[in-house]
């Protein structure tokens, strides 16, 4: 889980020194959550069969991530060591459950969609993971940060595996038909959804191609022998 | 620092604050936020009724259209025959998870009728409740003034799996209601079958059911056969009585 060894940031350091930049790139390519540290996984597969669904669960990531990094980076001295899991679970679904109350209250038709995937978050490793390997050793500023980009570097997997289960399985792209209905055999065409597509299974063969991609393009990720 | 934070009184009293803390942030934000929650549960409510005699219109707007198309709110018991209450206020699917923990029988529920006037075309709109694959699954048909032909329906479920069993919230499933007939022209109940898919049906009682969402179109089929009898009873015996259907 532990894999970044970042150093305290030093004084004075400005807000988007290389270092503080480093913290939102790194986990885009190099040390992605999904694809790199396999975190994440079991919502990468739950929710990616829609566009808008992988966009909103990454918005809520956003706000749990970001917003637990820095609670727990705040208390970092003050929590007991013994018991500091159970209080970032603690923090981290306090503010699950605060986003399910916010999204109820005001953008109803959304929290319709993702209600049931909200919930999920709490057991999305990412977040205890950034918590435990990050924010319990790191400044408030910086832990927002890593927040940030640990965040985009999930959620730009999402979307990807998302937008060709959408595409390949229902044949629309955020709810927009791109494959025209008359293709369709039951339209007296020659074309099928895929339903494979559709199926969880599927999400993890496509993860399975994005690391591949990654690994042949990214040599800093091959490991040596 | 001074003080011991692993000593056993400081991780009790952290974990206790921590909690009461986090605790109290919930609560609070829950009960103010209550109110604006409700309120969309009840303009969806409205906005659904409404969907289901095909009148589209945003939740903001549902509360006005509302009034001004649906003209009364009224409860019929399991014989179909109409009680006292409130038709708005009665919450169907409670009552249905009541009579499904065996707290109350299926001969005391009641249900909700809207009489609405849609344009000239009187129509009533009737609540089905029932059980999908993850959860509850509800939705509204409205019926025609002769007592059988569907005129439109809305679906709608807690978590069915999405490009599943959920799509029976969309048009694909619901289009095929309108038309159909939940008796016979003699009269006799047949209600709305729901087909396993595949096959184009052309039964005036039945409709495609969604490939792949089984035990969801299963749960639409139980729900409707069920529900749509007691409304067929309403039906017939409003023709007896004539009570409802003046205007």
């Amino acid at each position: 889980m532990s894999t970044d060894t970042a150093t305290p940031a030093a004084p004075k350091e400005g807000l988007f020194s290389k270092k503080n930049r480093k913290l939102i790139t790194d986990p885009l390519d190099d040390n992605n959550p999904i694809t790199v540290q396999v975190l994440g996984i079991c919502s990468a597969l739950a929710i990616t069969v829609k566009i808008e669904n992988a966009l909103v669960m990454s918005i809520s990531v956003l706000f749990v991530l970001v917003f637990g990094n820095m609670a727990v980076s705040a208390l970092r001295n003050l929590i007991p060591s013994r018991i500091r899991i159970i209080a970032q679970l603690v923090i981290a679904a306090g503010l699950v459950t605060l986003v399910d109350i916010l999204l109820k209250a005001y953008v109803y038709d959304v929290s319709k969609q993702v209600g049931v995937y909200v919930g999920l978050i709490i057991t999305n490793c990412i977040i205890m993971g950034r918590f435990e390997a990050y924010a319990m050793g790191n400044k408030v500023l910086p832990s927002a940060m890593d927040g940030i980009g640990n965040t985009l570097g999930y959620a730009w997997i999402l979307v990807v595996v998302a937008f060709f289960r959408e595409l390949f399985g229902s044949g629309t792209l955020m709810g927009f038909r791109v494959i025209p209905e008359s293709l369709y055999s039951t339209e007296g065409g020659f074309y099928f959804n895929n339903n494979m597509m559709i199926l969880p299974p599927m999400a993890l063969v496509l993860v399975g191609i994005i690391i591949w991609v990654q690994r042949s393009r990214n040599t800093k990720l091959l490991e040596e022998g | 620092m001074a003080f011991d934070k692993n000593s056993n009184g400081f991780t009790f009293g952290f974990a206790t604050v921590l909690v009461v803390v986090v605790g109290t942030l919930l609560a609070v934000t829950y009960m103010g936020l209550k109110p604006a929650y409700d309120e969309n549960v009840r303009r969806e409510k409205m906005q659904n009724i409404l969907g289901a005699m095909g009148v589209e219109v945003d939740r903001d707007a549902a509360p006005a259209r509302y009034q001004e198309l649906v003209k009364s709110a009224f409860l019929v018991d399991a014989n179909g025959k109409p009680v006292d209450g409130d038709g708005f206020a009665l919450d169907v699917l409670k009552q249905y998870k009541a009579w499904k923990a065996g707290e109350i029988e299926a001969g005391d529920m009641v249900y909700p009728v809207y009489e609405a006037d849609k344009e000239g075309t009187k129509l009533y709109v009737l609540p089905v409740v029932g059980t999908g694959l993850w959860g509850p699954i509800w939705g509204y048909l409205s019926v025609e003034d002769d007592g059988r032909t569907v005129h439109g329906s809305l679906f709608d479920h807690k978590g069915e799996t999405p490009g599943l069993g959920a799509e029976i919230a969309t048009p694909m499933f619901e289009d095929q209601f309108p038309d159909k007939t939940i008796t016979e022209a003699d009269g006799t109940y047949t209600g709305i079958k729901v087909y396993k898919g595949g096959s184009q049906t052309t039964d005036p009682h039945g409709v495609d059911g969604i490939s792949g969402g089984t035990i969801t179109s299963d749960g639409v089929d139980e729900m409707l056969q069920r529900t749509l009898a007691v409304y067929v009873d309403f039906f017939q015996s409003r023709n007896g009585t004539n009570s409802y259907s003046q205007r």
